[in-house]
């Protein structure tokens, strides 16, 4: 038997009864895990008030979005800090924290999960203040970055990590719409139906 | 002929045919390279997906057991329809072990950095690699690779590639430890750094873990030690144990897949050990993410 299989059977019991070690872990889980997980559809951009939605509820997410990560969050605070516009206005839009690989010729993007969101942590009140109603990504945030989200009525939303080519099957069009020379960094306009989240 | 890629073994595989001088050709490296980034991106190791199946079976929570089965899923699509398993196709790592009969009749680090150029166009891979920390300029063709030289008996070359995402890799850690310490200081080291990493590494994950050697050597035992096979453990003794003691007590520390709360925190734990200075006891943790892609050839 494989150390792995050996060890989980040993470890049955055990984990059952025990409760999680770190006081980092035991706040998120607590946050996130709910025992009957109900499933809402939504659209985006969104129009409607998301302030109600529970962690560990799962969303079916269709609609427009906009990729962006580091690059480009980078570029668009310091847009804001010029008082110039950015290249879409984030009033109730999602962003999704994605840089997906190369389009394969015939299909719509490439591999297209998501990436790690405390690198936006730094960026992300600002758009908040403009409106932006979600983001979507993976992992902790900041607690400074939860209190923005709670406080402009928005939502972080979580996506599986290392899932990016079932992801991409979600995704209807993309387009580049501003930043082409940053790549796999630029900021896309995603048409997505049925994109399956997780409210963190 | 390339053979075909195949999991990388514990030990340096024995080059050893015959010590008969051998003249290298370094386009065989270059399209070994390419061929091999591209297969690597799309395909789980047999072994990392066996376990990911045992852990499903295991899982008692709901949301646990429903990520688990997209992350098998999603490894299957990739498979069958040739997309890359995870968008971060990372920085590629590369082990080149060269028997000491080989004579490279050309710049074998540029072959490698040409295959993995032409892999990556070619394979519609992510190109992640900025040219400067500080410029971040992409140099837009996922070079260069960090490779790492090992000179072995024979008269073959392996290449083993290991393409590593940054999401798992920002997890890791490095302390250097008085030797005062102890094996739990170690494994509280360890558990924490897995904990603190939450769901940001996304887990399952693979841990490494590099203890002795100095500063440097350490944190490649932890890489390399991300190589072995699943199932097998270490043949020191200490860390065998140490490797059943930590995985029992990561399974039960309850950050689960993607840190969403579970038993399926990590799919296996390996130690390398190696010798140390008397006043050191230097240890890193690296971090892999579940989709530990990797590929191996012998030339």
């Amino acid at each position: 038997m494989s150390s792995l299989s050996r060890l989980l059977h040993q470890t049955e019991t055990a984990a059952l009864q025990k409760p999680v070690s770190s006081s980092v872990h035991r706040e998120t889980s607590s946050k996130l895990t709910v025992p009957n997980r109900l499933t809402v559809r939504l659209q985006a951009p969104v129009i409607q008030d998301i302030g109600g939605l529970a962690p560990g509820f799962v969303v079916l997410l269709s609609g427009t979005i906009y990729t962006a990560r580091d690059a480009a969050h980078k570029k668009m605070i310091e847009t804001l800090e010029q008082g110039e516009a950015l290249p879409f206005d984030p009033q109730d839009q999602i962003i999704y924290y994605t840089g997906p690989t190369p389009t394969r010729e015939g299909q719509t993007i490439g591999s297209a999960g998501p990436t790690s969101s405390y690198r936006m942590d730094p960026y992300t009140p600002a758009l908040l203040e403009l409106g932006l109603k979600g983001c979507i990504g993976k992992g902790e945030r900041s607690p400074e970055c939860m209190a923005a989200f709670a406080q402009f009525g928005a939502k972080y939303f979580l996506a599986i990590g290392g899932t990016g080519a079932l992801i991409s099957k979600c995704i209807r069009s993309s387009r580049v719409i501003a930043y082409e020379e940053m790549g796999t960094e630029a900021i896309r306009e995603l048409q997505v139906e049925d994109m399956r989240l997780i409210v963190a | 002929m390339p053979s075909k890629p195949k999991v990388p073994g514990p030990q340096v595989q024995s080059l050893q045919d015959t010590l008969e001088p051998r003249h290298f050709d370094c386009g065989l490296l270059r399209d070994a390279v390419e061929q091999a980034v591209q297969n690597a991106c799309i395909r789980l190791p047999p072994d990392v997906e066996r376990n990911l199946e045992l852990g499903l079976k295991q899982e008692k929570s709901d949301l646990a057991k429903e990520i688990l089965q997209q992350i098998i899923d999603n490894s299957q699509l990739a498979r069958n329809e040739q997309i890359p398993l995870c968008q971060d196709t990372g920085l590629q790592v590369v082990y080149l072990n060269v028997g000491r009969s080989v004579h490279f009749l050309s710049d074998p680090y540029e072959a490698i950095n040409e295959g993995i150029r032409r892999g990556y166009t070619k394979g519609h891979l992510r190109k992640s690699v900025v040219r400067h920390p500080i410029d971040r300029q992409n140099t837009g063709d996922n070079t260069p690779a960090v490779i790492h030289t090992r000179i072995v008996e024979g008269n073959k070359v392996q290449i083993t590639l290991a393409p590593k995402g940054a999401g798992s890799e920002n997890m890791s850690r490095l302390k250097m430890f008085s030797p005062s310490a102890g094996r739990e200081d170690i494994a509280q080291y360890v558990i924490e750094t897995v904990t603190q990493g939450g769901g940001k590494p996304c887990p399952p994950l693979i841990v490494g873990l590099g203890i002795g050697g100095n500063f440097e050597n350490c944190a490649e035992l932890a890489k390399e030690a991300l190589l072995r096979p699943l199932n097998d453990n270490s043949p020191d003794p200490i860390a065998a144990e140490m490797e059943d003691d930590l995985l029992r007590r990561i399974l039960e520390c309850g950050v689960g897949p993607m840190g969403l709360g579970g038993r399926t925190s990590a799919i296996g734990v390996k130690v390398n050990v190696a010798p140390c200075h008397i006043a050191s006891l230097p240890v890193a943790v690296n971090l892999q993410c579940h989709a530990a892609r990797h590929a191996s050839i012998i030339l």
